[in-house]
């Protein structure tokens, strides 16, 4: 055995294919530890989502949650408001004790953002600019925390959750297994939750059917559906007593006829607020409204102090869980939009899975077979600076944490062909300078010098493309340009570094042997 | 094993007027294709869903025809053979912005009935995300060509930066030709794959130019043609044989790698065929055609060199501490 010199780009390139080897083995074997490259959504199966925020409506439902208060607050107060209504985004009111003006106006001055705007005793609210954005803001925030929560809580692996841009949510759910999964999934992020306890208008209930929403509205009412029949209808108070931002907890139970209901409890807040109306309103109605449909309406026989109280309405159990669900992470004060969906079931993700290995196999052996074929030993010594990149590409991207997409799988099969195109490059010029008639450790290094400024500016021309793929694209693209990348760099390091330490280290062979065709594949001897 | 081993210089600027009508005749062919029949675009870019379903015998398409246009939302639904003849695509313009409830989930309601099949994917792209991506696409396409040209301006001298330009147009043009020719759909995967054909592309075009600026500074040479036919026919063995690696790739993801990726294969086959011609047979001559002059391109060179060792000088005399 020759002694051949230990040079330092083959300890670089030991160093690399233990690197390469070890940092990849986590996702071969898909062991619990380590770093794994993760498979996207277009292999695994998933649901991605794009969705935009009705930010409006979120400033809507403060508006009623401020007109609710001002309600409470008035009564326990003992300060006689008349006309508490809510139009487009305004509230306004007449006061008609004098007496209490100052009471009243230290009472509004504690809300935050109210804009207040007084002609005698009739108050116009509003709110003001900065107040709407926080709104705005918040609404966004919330939407995909309670996103968040809701999808926790549904049970299925890691879904990411996250804002993009300034208005937009980005919803990823991989590993949904089936189609009614995913709408189920979809109607939970979706489910407005908005639980709101309404008075029932019992002066002109038995006009509901018959009032316009107009004349309603005159009144200071609004009129909303039965839960379960169109037809049955009810006239409310527009006003809330409550609603679901006072609630402490929501839970699956069943009713005395073994019907699901869901079961809530309120905190001391809410509590106190539907005790002191159970306690004025007894022999009235109290309709229990969830997402503007009323779900039951039933009689108030006392004063209720414990806080809690059930929504019953022909749910399955998987619906009542859904609510529950819902209700606990909190209401989507905003509705959400859907901008963009990409749905993938399991079965196509391991066909694309599939696929790709087989054109990776395929496309390898190819390479490989022809680089064999046509250089011989050298072609041998760049397959195996091949195969090294190849571990290595796998073992970076675990590193990095990327996210291997079918795109990707195509840019680490094209990767194949580009990783030997440096020693194409480098096995020609050697063969020429051979054919001059230069001696073999001449050539090989000169070959290698003479190769490199070509392979660098094309290798830096395809990473420009690619960074620029990266940037614009989205999802799937961008996976190909980071494999694409990744491949392109770490072939720098294994087809030219990790090759030329192998020549090295052999050299002395080489120059032994004098056989130019086992080596190189040209004819003639040197 | 030797393919090119004889070392002849082949006369490529001989040829060159012939080479470059061909040329020109390919491109004029493929804008007119582009002007006439016109690129289809996928959803990605034109926004719509795409709902693509999978039968386990073959797929009843007037039956499903059917059944879907009962609803007027459907009216227009494109359904058409995916690879197998078990496997759909139904695709239409509409679109919902409802989360819980979306045309994907109505699609298969409808679809009731007409055998027992498995929605392998539902893609719903708004209006607003597609132009967005449309947007996003062109700047790509942009900024690519933007920044291959400042380097090569800034690699070799601004005539080469115009002839790789003008082969890399002339790839893509031919490129995108043949994929209006066969019918292929504008997807968010096949715009990266003229991408990666223009960065690719002009890899083969700097191995020729990098060999051309190597033969003229070292060579005594004077012919501009003489040094092009020269290079190339050095260089031919690298174009061809890197370019060969690749389509042997290439030609395993058009074949195994499934009909998702079809257009991306595709555009990649095609592209890599016509950029090795290019870079081969248009590219250099190319350099002729611009007025590249051999004579003031070394003289500049020369200059070059001259103010480098000069500045060396200076600065060495400047660390002795003379000036």
């Amino acid at each position: 055995m020759s002694s051949g010199k230990l040079n330092y780009r083959l300890v670089i390139f030991f160093i690399a294919v233990i690197f390469g080897v070890g940092m990849s083995m986590p996702t071969f074997l898909q062991s619990e530890k380590g770093a794994k490259v993760s498979l996207g959504l277009d292999l695994q199966g998933g649901l991605h989502m794009l969705l935009g925020v009705k930010t409006e409506e979120a400033i809507q439902s403060k508006i009623k949650s401020i007109a609710s208060s001002i309600k409470f607050f008035a009564q326990r107060g003992d300060i006689i408001i008349d006309d508490l209504r809510i139009a487009e985004e305004k509230i306004t009111l007449t006061l008609l004790d004098k007496d209490e003006e100052k009471k009243l106006d230290a009472m509004l001055k504690e809300i935050s953002g109210l804009l207040i705007n007084k002609e005698a005793l009739f108050y116009t609210l509003t709110l003001d600019e900065k107040e709407k954005v926080l709104i705005k803001e918040y609404a966004i925030s919330q939407a995909v925390e309670t996103i968040r929560n809701r999808l926790d809580q549904f049970g299925l692996a890691e879904p990411n959750v996250a804002k993009q841009g300034e208005d937009k949510i980005l919803v990823e759910l991989p590993g949904i297994k089936t189609a009614e999964d995913e709408q189920r999934a979809r109607e939970l992020i979706a489910k407005a939750a908005h639980l709101q306890l309404m008075a029932v208008d019992e002066k002109k209930q038995d006009r509901a059917n018959n009032m316009s929403p107009n004349e309603a509205a005159q009144y200071g009412d609004v009129i909303l559906n039965d839960a379960k029949s169109d037809t049955i209808r009810y006239i409310l108070k527009e006003i809330p007593v409550l609603d679901g931002s006072m609630l402490s907890d929501a839970k699956v139970g069943f009713s005395d006829m073994q019907q699901p209901v869901i079961n809530f409890t309120l905190n001391s807040e809410g509590a106190k607020i539907f005790g002191d109306f159970t306690a004025n309103n007894i022999g009235n109605r109290l309709a229990i409204v969830l997402d503007n449909k009323v779900y039951s309406a039933p009689n108030i026989r006392e004063r209720i102090g414990g806080g809690s109280g059930q929504i019953s309405g022909g749910f399955s159990v998987k619906e009542a869980h859904d609510v529950a669900i819902a209700l606990r992470s909190g209401a989507l004060l905003a509705p959400v939009t859907l901008l963009e969906k990409r749905s993938v079931g399991p079965s196509l993700g391991a066909d694309s899975i599939q696929a790709s290995l087989i054109a990776l196999i395929s496309g390898f052996s190819l390479v490989v077979a022809f680089m064999m074929f046509y250089y011989r030993l050298a072609g041998f010594i760049a397959n195996i600076a091949l195969i090294v990149n190849l571990f290595l590409v796998l073992a970076v991207m675990a590193i990095f944490g990327a996210t291997l997409t079918l795109p990707g799988m195509a840019g680490i099969v094209l990767t194949i062909g580009m990783a030997v195109d440096a020693n194409v490059i480098i096995n020609e010029r050697i063969r020429e300078l051979l054919r001059e008639g230069l001696a073999v450790r001449q050539a090989v290094e000169k070959g290698y010098a003479n190769a490199m400024s070509a392979i660098v500016d094309s290798n830096l021309t395809t990473l420009i493309t690619s960074i620029i793929l990266y940037v614009y694209g989205t999802g799937p693209v961008k996976g190909f340009a980071v494999s694409m990348s990744i491949g392109i760099m770490v072939s720098m390091l294994t087809a030219i570094l990790g090759t030329h330490g192998i020549y090295e280290f052999l050299m002395p062979r080489i120059e032994k042997s004098r056989n130019v065709t086992l080596w190189f594949g040209i004819k003639g001897s040197k | 094993m030797e393919f090119f081993a004889k070392g002849k210089i082949y006369d490529f600027m001989g040829k060159s007027i012939f080479l470059l009508t061909i040329s020109a005749l390919l491109v004029i062919a493929s804008w007119g294709l582009l002007a006439m029949k016109g690129l289809t675009y996928g959803i990605d870019f034109s926004g719509g869903t795409l709902v693509q379903v999978k039968y386990e015998q073959h797929a009843p398409i007037a039956q499903i025809r059917e059944q879907i246009t009962q609803d007027k939302l459907f009216a227009n639904a494109l359904i058409t053979e995916f690879g197998t003849p078990e496997e759909v695509v139904i695709r239409f313009a509409s679109t919902t912005d409802n989360v819980g409830q979306d045309v994907g989930d109505r699609i298969r309601e409808l679809l009731q009935g007409t055998g027992k099949f498995d929605i392998r994917k539902v893609d719903i792209v708004g209006p607003k995300v597609g132009s967005e991506l449309r947007e996003k696409g062109m700047m790509a396409a942009g900024l690519g060509i933007l920044g291959i040209l400042l380097y090569i301006a800034f690699r070799f001298e601004w005539r080469f930066s115009i002839a790789a330009i003008v082969a890399l147009i002339h790839d893509v043009s031919i490129t995108m030709g043949a994929i209006v020719l066969f019918d292929i759909e504008m997807s968010l995967d096949v715009l990266a794959a003229i991408l990666s054909l223009m960065g690719y592309s002009i890899n083969d075009t700097i191995i020729v130019f990098d060999r051309i600026r190597e033969e003229l500074t070292k060579s005594k040479k004077d012919n501009l043609l003489e040094i092009i036919n020269y290079s190339v026919s050095k260089t031919i063995s690298r174009t061809t044989l890197t370019s060969f690696t690749t389509f042997l790739v290439v030609a395993t993801l058009f074949f195994f790698g499934g009909e998702i990726i079809h257009g991306f294969s595709f555009t990649l086959l095609i592209g890599i065929i016509v950029g090795t011609y290019s870079s081969i047979f248009i590219a250099a001559t190319l350099l002729k055609w611009f007025g590249f002059d051999v004579e003031s391109y070394k003289t500049k060179e020369a200059l070059k060199e001259k103010n480098k060792i000069e500045k060396a000088k200076m600065r060495a005399m400047y660390e002795k501490g003379t000036v």
